[in-house]
């Protein structure tokens, strides 16, 4: 399931300030609710990841050691990192709670990974264990809206993996 | 029939207990087992915690040491075959002679596993293991034929335990060095096969290229399924002809000859893959599960879709129905 290009348009405009203070918050939730997220990494650890969805014009940077995030706008030359893996967004958001199979997408090129593949494979790993759940993790922030924002989450993420599964069936 | 299921990781561990898994094999985060990945495998602390799991669910936990024990450095592979056992792992997974003697040695009531990495592939080499380190049961190598494994079966003293799904080797376990050729590490003695630390791949035109060190192993065209930098499964130029020399980029995948394989007297069915996903391990243990109590009728249907998450997209049978170039 690609991100609507009607949504996805209004990031080219939104200010870069307003879409970096929001997903450091969000990602600090992560980090918060799983303290152990990034135990896996070893000796990447001072590694740069980046985060490159096709269907949004936005990249992720994230830097495990801080931890921390950076957006930047999608130019035609990569962000600086030391490993970088791009598709779609709910792709990436499914790779980051586990519930797609990483190397699957990557056999069937629907996954790019370019740099430092151990790296990477290390950051898969340690996604992998960690059982992240963005509606159940972030949901919590929306304070009164949270059963709302935490039910249409789900919904729009059980959506996105169905269209994944019928395309493995 | 057990299955016998992978994990790399704690939560992938849960979920091939929670699919249905009889057994499911793991091992330490170190060059003593076969899988030594980055941000792989278990702490000692994070194995008791799975053991306790599996306990609770009814499901065993085999630990894998079965690389190579290196010269002056035994040391490593004896104190994790002591923890391992201390933890109460139900068998010990073992490739090393020298590991076995040591295990049997000391810790006389451990179940004891030839893994596959023995490369065990005769009534007399799998006898002479059971005889002298009290092995319950051989993985066999991926080498055998079917009717191979019918006329093994009764002259051994052990169990059987095969592979069924997953990742195909080039069928030269624990000898294999083609790794080694071009990276310095082997799964052998590292417990990595064509490491990731040596792995590239890079966009030329419209082509995916795969390096493994300074070899270029494989061009993809656009939209072709891609598939690992391992040697043994690399496009190269022969004579005339650009082709797999080896082995093409695919899976092993041989559920659909359960009965044969049951009636040749195999115990225990085993799924490759402990450096996949959770996704991946939970989808295809409780896919196998399915299967091994569907009729025969009914599993290719059941079968089918698990082609999609194999390396390649696609799936062979391997030895188990020899059919060479």
């Amino acid at each position: 399931m690609r991100f609507p290009a009607t949504l996805a348009a209004p990031l080219n405009v939104i200010p870069m300030a307003a879409i970096e203070r929001t997903t450091s918050m969000l990602f600090q939730r992560v980090t918060t609710q799983h303290p152990h997220l990034f135990a896996r990494l070893g000796e990447h650890i001072e590694k740069r990841f980046a985060f490159m969805p096709t269907d949004i014009p936005l990249v992720f940077v994230v830097s495990p050691a801080q931890p921390s995030i950076h957006v930047a706008r999608r130019l035609p030359v990569p962000p600086t990192a030391d490993a970088s893996v791009e598709g779609p967004l709910f792709m990436l958001l499914a790779l980051l709670e586990g519930r797609c199979d990483a190397d699957a997408l990557f056999f069937s090129r629907d996954l790019t990974v370019n740099g430092d593949m151990e790296a990477m494979l290390a950051m898969r790993n340690a996604l992998d264990d960690c059982d992240i759940d963005l509606p159940r993790d972030l949901s919590a922030l929306a304070g009164p809206l949270a059963p709302i924002v935490g039910r249409v989450a789900e919904s729009i993420r059980r959506r996105a993996l169905t269209e994944e599964a019928s395309r493995w069936n | 029939m057990e299955l016998i299921c992978p994990a790399g990781t704690p939560a992938t561990f849960r979920e091939a207990v929670d699919a249905g898994a009889d057994a499911v094999y793991c091992g330490f985060r170190d060059e003593t087992n076969a899988r030594n990945f980055p941000g792989l495998n278990f702490s000692r602390d994070e194995l008791r915690e799975a053991i306790a799991y599996a306990r609770s669910k009814g499901t065993q936990t085999f630990v894998a040491l079965n690389t190579f024990m290196r010269a002056g450095d035994e040391e490593i592979w004896y104190r994790a075959a002591a923890d391992a056992v201390a933890l109460g792992a139900d068998a010990l997974i073992l490739a090393d002679f020298g590991l076995m003697a040591h295990v049997a040695e000391h810790y006389a009531d451990q179940r004891l596993h030839v893994s596959v990495q023995a490369s065990a592939s005769n009534v007399d080499a799998i006898n002479f293991l059971v005889d002298a380190f009290n092995a319950k049961r051989v993985v066999l190598p991926r080498t055998l034929t079917i009717a191979d494994i019918a006329r093994i079966a009764p002259k051994i003293r052990c169990e059987i335990e095969v592979f069924v799904f997953g990742g195909l080797c080039v069928m030269a376990e624990g000898r294999c060095s083609l790794s080694s050729y071009a990276t310095g590490k082997s799964p052998n003695m590292n417990g990595v096969c064509s490491p990731a630390s040596h792995v590239r791949y890079r966009k030329e035109a419209d082509e995916l290229v795969s390096e493994l060190g300074a070899y270029t192993i494989n061009r993809f065209a656009a939209g072709e399924a891609a598939g690992y930098p391992t040697l043994c499964k690399g496009r190269f130029d022969i004579a005339d002809e650009r082709g797999y020399a080896f082995e093409d980029p695919v899976s092993l995948d041989v559920m659909g000859e359960i009965d044969a394989l049951t009636a040749a007297g195999v115990s225990a069915l085993k799924i490759e893959g402990r450096q996949r996903g959770k996704a991946y391990v939970a989808e295809v243990v409780s896919t196998l599960k399915k299967a091994l109590s569907a009729k025969a009728d009914d599993r290719p249907a059941l079968l089918a879709h698990l082609r999609g998450l194999s390396e390649g997209q696609k799936t062979t049978s391997g030895a188990y129905e020899k059919r060479w170039r």
